[in-house]
């Protein structure tokens, strides 16, 4: 904890203070935006996923009522400077450029090809219907393994083939501990495709002001300042002309993170008709305009001894980057194989990351992003290792944890991680869900011929990233502003901008405790780079770790200069001299040692701040400190999770009976924030086990393109959650937090995917892809058999 | 997800929107709850010119009691007017109840029983209920009106009897049998919470334990819901045990061509879930017979 302070705030159920504006529709949210003048638009999109474009007739759209000018992908395209940036790229990477739209061909449905511009939204809509495009479609490349071989269509000729990159490395010496092994064990494993779908769509507003050049774009990112970076370049515009404004988001889960065409083209369009612009993407529209997640294909072979040792993986992983790279997520895949060992010993690790271009809507971010994939493939493993010593899958994973005095303990993968007991979190949930009953229970669920499965994982993650070298040019710090006024009230401004995680409430906290004003007296603002001047952002669950610490330094140079303050005024109210070191802060009043009641306020340093008339010579006005903190290393989060699930064996229906999650995110600022990200987390990931996967058929046409083709959970469909936690703190920031923004997903996948195994494993089951819907799990037991009363257990 | 424009009349009585129809003719659509219409208009796979919304009409929204004891319930009650009505849930309580699982409650607050017949969607719970209790559906057009047999109504996919002059006005529920028991079973789609496959069984049980009557209704697993007739068949006359309704279940598929085949279930496991929940919905209905 921040040392020598007492705390009241942190570590306790404050109420979310954004709740009463989102809950009552005061949010602001991007759509929320009304301009005088507004006109709005819509965009045309590829109906084919790859198609030569040989013309586009706008002619009947330019003249339909209402509507202010009609735009294609090529005129969209000649008014940016450059294309998209990429960052972080990969040594031996190939990768197309990529414009904000398709011009001479369409690489994926939902791919923008014209857009429209009208007074309104229905007549921009109706437009569209008359813009005539003339495709040749071309042969498709939709499957990620097949996708790099020599007979496949190329869908960018200048590359040759639909390789982004094959990155083989090694760690130890796996050939060694396959050779010493007294068994293997394989799988392939499939990550579906998800549709990330947060309850806000995309959206994004755009003003111009011709006189100075200045443009305003209200975007639905989690990142703004990146936002502007990346839109500044591509528009040729300074990035001190483009401000970016995000105040409240609803959701992103990493699908907020990228810059997307749509932001282009409302400045592009707002220039180009000298009025505000709209665009509201809808529900179907996001199925294939808003980037996907997950993605691969895995094949695992795991060395074992027979006393459960895991000794050594080789890993051969196809990611599905969809038809372009953006930001960094063709880098997301390469941290499944780094994260792949994940709370084990295992130092022998052989892998080969192959990165494909498909076509389909890029991939990005998504909730976990690139570790859920790892933790997916390490927590099966330890299971297929239990079946086939026939151990218990807790004491496979007891025997191979890295003990809790090794830390921080260096992967062979790279990774430093920071603090951790998995013993204790495993104990912990164990004892929860009752675990040896369980067993008991499954045996005489057995006897009588029923289906009862009992999931165990332990899981870390990466995050709080940076330092710089962990987001490859996005930037590792986060900045904080805080501002003390003359009435003693305190602002913050914070980068890290967020999209519904509370930080207003976190941060306040944090605030309040570390200098002793009123919680309500604390001001969290965000999300608008004309306030805010920089930030990195909220992903890869970094802001309480990065954004909060960057804060506590801004205190620390805020409660000095208040203490100079506070002694001058003391000074002048004793009528004599102080020695500053008498002089400290406790419980917001700035008093002399030994003098208790000599004290002043807040109130009265941040006037005295700005007043300035009794301040100290060598002191100047004003009460504000920034701060850049950059972390110097990064943080792993872990859990133990149990899940248990009873299996229809009629239907093949799943039912999740209860869900066990300890979760270990180091010091907890607030236990309802953390619960928040955790229900919401195991939902996602629960949902990714059992239901979501998106769909293509073979002509590239998403099947899946609508909420009532795309499944995802019910809040009916799950029992109570019974959470705990540990804590384990973190060194590598004052806070000692971790980052909770994706553990609970991360775990819950492999968790609900062990126990519907495990409720099979009996019939001769030892791996079932994700996601375990009724028809999947049926046909499973129409090869094994059923489950009979009396027969197999 | 912006229909193409459209006229809008609200007309306040049955007349006035068969007026309107008349005058409107194909390029009129009629507005019940608009759950199923209103997102296809949106997809734009539907475009009508002009839409007559039956909302504003009092008199199609009622639930009584018919003179020989069964229900009548006005085209445009709501699942929601359904599920909670006290007569409803007092004579046919799995109707009830059943209205209780469609969608979610927004869908049960605006979806309407007629418009759930008439749109026949394969995958629609109601139609699976009307062919086991055997509504009979009353129509009106500006000359008259006639009453059809629900066994006569589902003709294909999305395709009724209803003509385009026509509206539908009230569902009756012919009185129960005695001795009779009513159940409705479902595999839910997980993403709509449509029935994949949903079995409706109505089973009369004499009081010598003998099913005198059954009728199976069977939705989701072809174009158009159907009744299950070698199951009922089988049951029928039949002292029900363990064994005759595995008997009759396993043949509840039989009857039906094309089944659907698509990114919610195969074909194969449509047809096996057909007997699946032929079986439930008879055990459950039989537990509440005789
Ligand atoms: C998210 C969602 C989930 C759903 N889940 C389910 C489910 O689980 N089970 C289920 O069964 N259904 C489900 N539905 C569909 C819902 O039940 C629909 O409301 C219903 O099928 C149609 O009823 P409506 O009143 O909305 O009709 P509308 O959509 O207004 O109309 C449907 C069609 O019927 C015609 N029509 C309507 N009333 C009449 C009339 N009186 N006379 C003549 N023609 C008429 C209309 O012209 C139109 O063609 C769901 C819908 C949604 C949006």
């Amino acid at each position: 904890m921040i040392a020598g302070q007492v705390s009241k705030l942190i570590g306790s159920r404050v109420k979310r203070k954004e709740d009463p504006r989102l809950i009552t529709g005061e949010g602001k949210y991007t759509d929320d935006v009304m301009l005088p003048g507004m006109a709005y638009f819509a965009v045309l999109r590829s109906p084919y996923a790859h198609a030569r474009i040989d013309g586009i007739d706008t002619s009947a759209a330019a003249a339909s009522p209402d509507v202010l000018a009609v735009l294609t992908g090529a005129e969209i395209n000649e008014r940016c400077a450059e294309p998209f940036p990429l960052f972080a790229i990969l040594e031996g990477m190939q990768y197309p450029e990529r414009w904000p739209m398709a011009a001479t061909k369409a690489n994926y449905v939902g791919e923008p090809v014209a857009v429209v511009v009208a007074t309104s939204r229905a007549a921009a809509r109706d437009a569209l219907d008359l813009i005539e495009v003339d495709y040749e479609p071309l042969p498709v490349v939709t499957d990620m393994e097949t996708a790099a071989d020599a007979d496949q269509p190329v869908i960018f000729a200048e590359m040759g083939s639909n390789l982004c990159y094959e990155a083989s490395d090694q760690a130890g010496d796996p050939d060694r501990a396959f050779a010493e092994a007294d068994g293997v064990v394989e799988a392939r494993m499939e990550q579906p495709r998800l549709i990330p779908n947060p309850m806000e769509p995309r959206a994004t507003v755009a003003e111009y002001e011709r006189s100075s050049g200045n443009a305003t774009l209200w975007v639905t990112t989690q990142n703004p300042h990146i936002e502007r970076m990346v839109a500044a370049k591509m528009l040729g515009m300074p990035e001190n002309k483009l401000r970016v404004i995000a105040i409240d988001v609803g959701g992103g889960f990493g699908c907020k993170i990228n810059t997307y065409s749509e932001s282009l083209i409302a400045v592009i369009l707002a220039r180009e008709v000298n009025r505000p612009v709209k665009w509201a993407e809808d529900r179907t529209e996001h199925f294939v305009s808003t980037s996907h997640g997950r993605g691969q294909a895995q094949y695992v072979q795991a060395a074992y001894k027979k006393d459960g040792t895991l000794l050594g993986m080789k890993l051969k992983i196809y990611a599905d980057l969809g038809a372009y790279a953006q930001v960094i997520s063709h880098v997301i895949p390469t941290l499944t194989p780094s994260l792949a060992p994940g709370v084990y010993g295992c130092r022998d690790i052989g892998w080969t990351t192959i990165g494909v271009f498909t076509n389909k809507i890029p991939y990005d971010a998504y909730r976990g992003a690139g570790r859920p994939e790892a933790a997916y493939i390490i927590e099966r493993v330890m299971d297929l290792i239990a079946d086939a010593t026939g151990k218990d899958p807790v004491a496979v994973r007891r025997k191979n944890f890295i003990p809790k005095d090794a830390f921080p303990y260096e992967t062979p993968t790279g990774m430093v991680y920071d603090s951790a007991d998995y013993d204790a979190a495993l104990d912990k949930a164990l004892e929860i869900a009752g675990y040896d009953d369980l067993r008991a229970e499954q045996k005489a669920a057995r006897k009588d011929g029923k289906l009862m499965g009992i999931g165990v994982t332990v899981t870390t993650e990466v995050c709080g990233f940076g330092p710089a070298a962990s987001t490859g040019g996005l930037g590792g710090f986060e900045s904080a502003t805080v501002r003390v006024d003359p009435m003693g009230k305190v602002t913050v401004l914070t980068g890290a901008s967020p999209h519904g995680q509370g930080e207003e409430t976190s941060f306040a906290q944090i605030v309040a405790d570390d200098l002793g004003v009123p919680f309500e007296d604390v001001e969290v603002i965000h999300g608008d780079t004309s306030i805010v001047a920089r930030g990195v952002g909220t992903f890869g669950s970094r802001t309480l770790v990065v954004g909060g610490t960057a804060i506590l330094k801004a205190n620390e140079q805020i409660k000095d200069k208040a203490t100079r303050i506070a002694t001058a005024l003391l000074e002048n109210k004793l009528e004599d001299t102080l020695d500053p070191q008498l002089v400290t802060l406790e419980d917001g009043l700035f008093s002399v040692q030994d003098m208790p009641d000599q004290y002043v306020t807040w109130a009265e340093v941040g006037s005295e701040a700005y007043d300035g008339q009794l301040l100290p010579e060598d002191e100047q006005p004003g009460l504000e400190a920034v701060s850049f903190w950059e972390p110097p290393g990064l943080t792993f989060p872990f859990s133990a999770h149990i899940a248990v699930v009873e299996i229809d064996q009629d239907t093949g229906e799943v039912s999740l009976k209860r869900y066990v999650s300890v979760d270990d995110c180091g010091t907890v600022i607030n236990p309802t924030l953390v619960e928040g990200q955790i229900h919401g987390g195991l939902a996602q990931g629960i949902g990714q086990a059992l239901l979501e996967q998106a769909v293509w058929d073979e002509e590239g046409q998403l099947v899946s393109g609508s909420l009532m083709d795309y499944a995802m959970p019910f809040a009916q469909e799950f029992p109570m959650f019974e959470l705990d936690r540990t804590v384990t703190p973190s060194p590598v920031n004052p806070l000692g937090a971790k980052g909770i923004g994706e553990m609970a997903t991360i775990s819950a996948t492999p968790t609900v995917a062990n126990a519907v195994v495990d409720a099979l494993s009996h019939l001769g089951v030892t791996h079932v892809d994700i996601p375990m819907t009724a028809e999947r799990i049926w046909r499973v037991l129409q090869t094994h058999g059923r489950s009979r009363r009396g027969g197999r257990s | 997800m912006i229909p193409q424009a459209f006229d809008y009349y609200a007309p306040t009585s049955v007349a006035d929107a068969l007026r309107l129809l008349r005058r409107h003719g194909d390029e009129a659509k009629l507005l019940a709850g608009g759950h199923s219409l209103l997102p296809i208009m949106k997809l734009r796979l539907s475009t009508p010119q002009c839409l007559i919304d039956l909302g504003r009409i009092s008199e199609l929204r009622f639930i009584s009691e018919a003179d020989d004891g069964g229900l009548a319930i006005g085209a445009m009650s709501t699942y929601h007017d359904i599920k909670n009505s006290a007569l409803v849930q007092e004579r046919v309580p799995a109707l009830a109840a059943a209205a209780g699982e469609v969608g979610d409650v927004q869908v049960q607050n605006k979806g309407t029983i007629g418009g759930s017949l008439a749109h026949a969607d394969p995958a629609g719970d109601f139609p699976a209920l009307a062919l086991a209790l055997n509504f009979e559906l009353v129509t009106a057009t500006a000359r008259s009106g006639r009453t059809i047999a629900i066994d006569r109504f589902f003709r294909d996919l999305l395709t009724t009897a209803l003509r385009p002059n026509e509206i539908l006005t009230e569902i009756r529920v012919p009185a129960l049998a005695a001795g009779t028991g009513v159940a409705y079973k479902k595999l839910p789609n997980k993403a709509s919470h449509y029935a994949v496959v949903g079995v409706a069984a109505a089973i009369t049980v004499g009081d010598d334990g003998v099913c005198t009557d059954a009728r199976i209704g069977v939705t989701g697993a072809g174009p158009t819901a159907v009744r299950a007739r070698n199951t009922e068949r089988i049951l029928k006359g039949k002292h029900v045990d363990a064994a005759v309704i595995r008997r009759a279940a396993n043949r509840a598929a039989a009857n039906i061509e094309d089944l659907n085949d698509d990114l919610h279930a195969s074909a194969e496991y449509r047809e096996h879930l057909t007997t699946v929940f032929a079986a439930r919905a008879i055990e459950e209905a039989l537990s509440r017979a005789g």
